[in-house]
């Protein structure tokens, strides 16, 4: 915004629990105004990075940067200015809908209208409900409403949609879009291939404590990823390459079936989706320290 | 808004929590009674030991409306991680712990008042000699084991031990300290331990506000200790307060 510094700035980050490092030295900025993705599988340590930056949880060492404060002093003016949905937390068992927004409404300096951020949600027809009495995804509304009441101006979103139906999914998106609109910034943590491709800005994917690939969403998916060229050979076996720049090799693939005089049959020539990339990067099987060389080097071509 | 408002304003909702479940409301306040109405049948007209016994279930009710209620209540808000969600809000830790303990507060209260009104028009045994001394030790009491108690919720690992953890702490201190005998009947050693612990003062206190009309001169000794268990209660609930449970850090 007005200084050019980053929203969210993350050097060097570690987080070591009992001797088990799970994050294992993690480097990105979050620009104002951006929608930045954390993507990666169960435990790549999405939460442990969020919960450090929202002062929730101690690092172990590394720099860490949050609307210019540190998040590990947890001081005042910084809860004023997020809004947190945590990927599980409790409630009052008996506190109703209206009231809860209400009550959180008044912590903060300058709140927005519950009634107001009740209808965003979509818990209208659920405002005097009992939160005990909340399905699963209701009570996740309601997380997304309590930490919106606040009009924060960075919100973190630990898997904010997990548990909805497709159309919360996509009403909830509207919802993050709006956010945007209004110039907030946004750090969410998704498992959602789809949710990242719609909301972020950018995406960073996580696995085993580091980064392995960082980009915007369409740009991990095709430009800055690799080609895959797939045909079937003289003996109709198939057979797949991947390759940076695909003209040498379709040049060689042509002019050899010319040469035979056969055509070239299953020819397809694709760039990877996000899907893909993720798929990739993630699923590898092997140990975790090639891994991170991989990453390192695959790392290093997206950039 | 000030510090006091949000504390004022966690209060207000702290109680209605409280009504809103009523039927933990209703047995909550059951105890007291149960004892009062139990050692009323047995000792009808026994004067002597109904002087004694009802400063000590006074003494009980401050203890169980507070060290018990709060022990279990912060565990219960920990497990939950109503804790940890309020940890991420503007909200000051005392703020909140000023609206908690206020409501366990207030309970004290109403079972103080309770206890006064059962031992005036059931047990007959007038009104309190000291209304000062009552609200003095009343306040001590619950300062002090709200205080213990939130300090001691840090030591219980989950909501399920936290029914063990009280009442191993809370059935031998009311034995011990005279709740339903003369604690001078006690053997020595207990004796000693008893008085090294906090309830046996606030009894002392109590029992001079109802029954025997000490002034604070004569009480010099109980209002010094529960002055500093009240501090180390202070110092250890501040110093262990994680609001999250025992995975997260
Ligand atoms: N409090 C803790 N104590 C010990 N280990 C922990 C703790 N919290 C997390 N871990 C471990 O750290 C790793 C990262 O966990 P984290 O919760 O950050 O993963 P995640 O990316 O959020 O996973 P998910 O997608 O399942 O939510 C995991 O191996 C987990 O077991
Ligand atoms: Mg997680």
């Amino acid at each position: 915004m007005s200084d050019g510094a980053p929203a969210i700035l993350v050097r060097d980050l570690r987080k070591s629990y009992d001797g088990h490092e799970a994050v294992r030295g993690l480097d990105f900025e979050v620009a104002h105004g951006e929608v930045f993705g954390l993507l990666g599988p169960n435990g790549a340590g999405k939460t442990t990075t969020v919960e450090i930056l929202e002062g929730f949880r101690e690092r172990t060492s590394g720099i860490v940067s949050v609307l210019g404060f540190d998040p590990g002093e947890r001081p005042r003016e910084l809860r004023e200015r997020i809004g947190i949905v945590l990927q599980s937390c409790g409630i009052y068992r008996h506190i109703r809908v209206a009231e809860a927004v209400r009550h959180f409404a008044g912590l903060y300096p300058a709140p927005r209208d519950p009634d107001e951020v009740i209808a965003i949600v979509g818990l209208d027809a659920k405002r005097d409900a009992l939160a005990r009495t909340l399905s699963g995804g209701q009570l996740r509304r309601l997380d997304l409403a309590l930490a919106l009441v606040g009009d924060p101006e960075l919100v973190f979103l630990d898997e904010p949609t997990t548990g909805f139906d497709p159309a919360a999914r996509r009403s909830a998106w509207e919802t993050i879009r709006r956010l945007q609109e209004l110039g907030k910034t946004v750090l969410l943590t998704t498992h959602y291939l789809d949710e990242a491709q719609a909301l972020c800005d950018r995406v960073a994917i996580v696995k085993d404590g580091r980064i392995l690939a960082e980009g915007p969403p369409a740009e991990l998916g095709s430009t800055a990823a690799r080609y895959r060229v797939t045909w079937s050979d003289e003996h109709g076996e198939p057979q797949s390459r991947e390759v940076d720049d695909p003209t040498a090799l379709l040049h060689q693939l042509t002019s050899a079936a010319l040469a035979r005089g056969k055509p070239l049959s299953d020819l397809s020539v694709t760039r990877p989706t996000l899907e893909d990339v993720y798929l990739d990067l993630t699923a590898q099987a092997g140990d975790a320290a090639e891994q991170g060389e991989n990453a390192a080097e695959q790392a290093e071509e997206v950039r | 808004m000030g510090d006091m408002a949000l504390a004022w304003r966690q209060y207000r909702l702290e109680r209605r929590m409280f009504w809103r479940n009523p039927t933990a409301a209703f047995f909550s306040f059951v105890l007291p009674l149960i004892f009062l109405v139990l050692f009323g049948a047995l000792l009808s007209g026994d004067r002597e030991n109904l002087e004694i016994i009802v400063p000590g279930i006074a003494g009980l009710s401050v203890m169980a409306t507070t060290f018990n209620a709060l022990a279990s209540q912060m565990t219960f808000l920990r497990d939950q991680g109503v804790l940890k969600r309020m940890r991420g809000t503007p909200l000051p830790a005392n703020a909140y712990l000023a609206g908690i303990i206020g409501n366990a507060a207030t309970n004290a209260f109403v079972q103080i008042i309770i206890v006064v009104l059962a031992g005036r028009l059931a047990f007959d045994l007038g009104w309190p000699k000291d209304w000062l001394v009552l609200v003095v030790f009343t306040l001590l009491g619950v300062a002090c084991f709200a205080s213990i108690g939130v300090a001691f919720s840090h030591v219980i690992p989950n909501f399920e031990a936290s029914a063990a953890y009280t009442n191993i702490v809370f059935l031998p201190l009311i034995f011990i300290s005279g709740v339903f005998y003369d604690v001078n009947d006690v053997p020595a050693f207990l004796h000693d331990i008893a008085n090294a612990l906090p309830l046996v003062h606030v009894i002392d206190g109590l029992s001079a506000a109802l029954v025997t009309g000490a002034d604070f001169g004569d009480l010099a000794s109980d209002l010094g200790a529960l002055a500093v268990w009240t501090a180390a209660g202070i110092f250890f609930a501040v110093r262990g307060f994680s609001w999250s449970g025992s995975r997260e850090e």
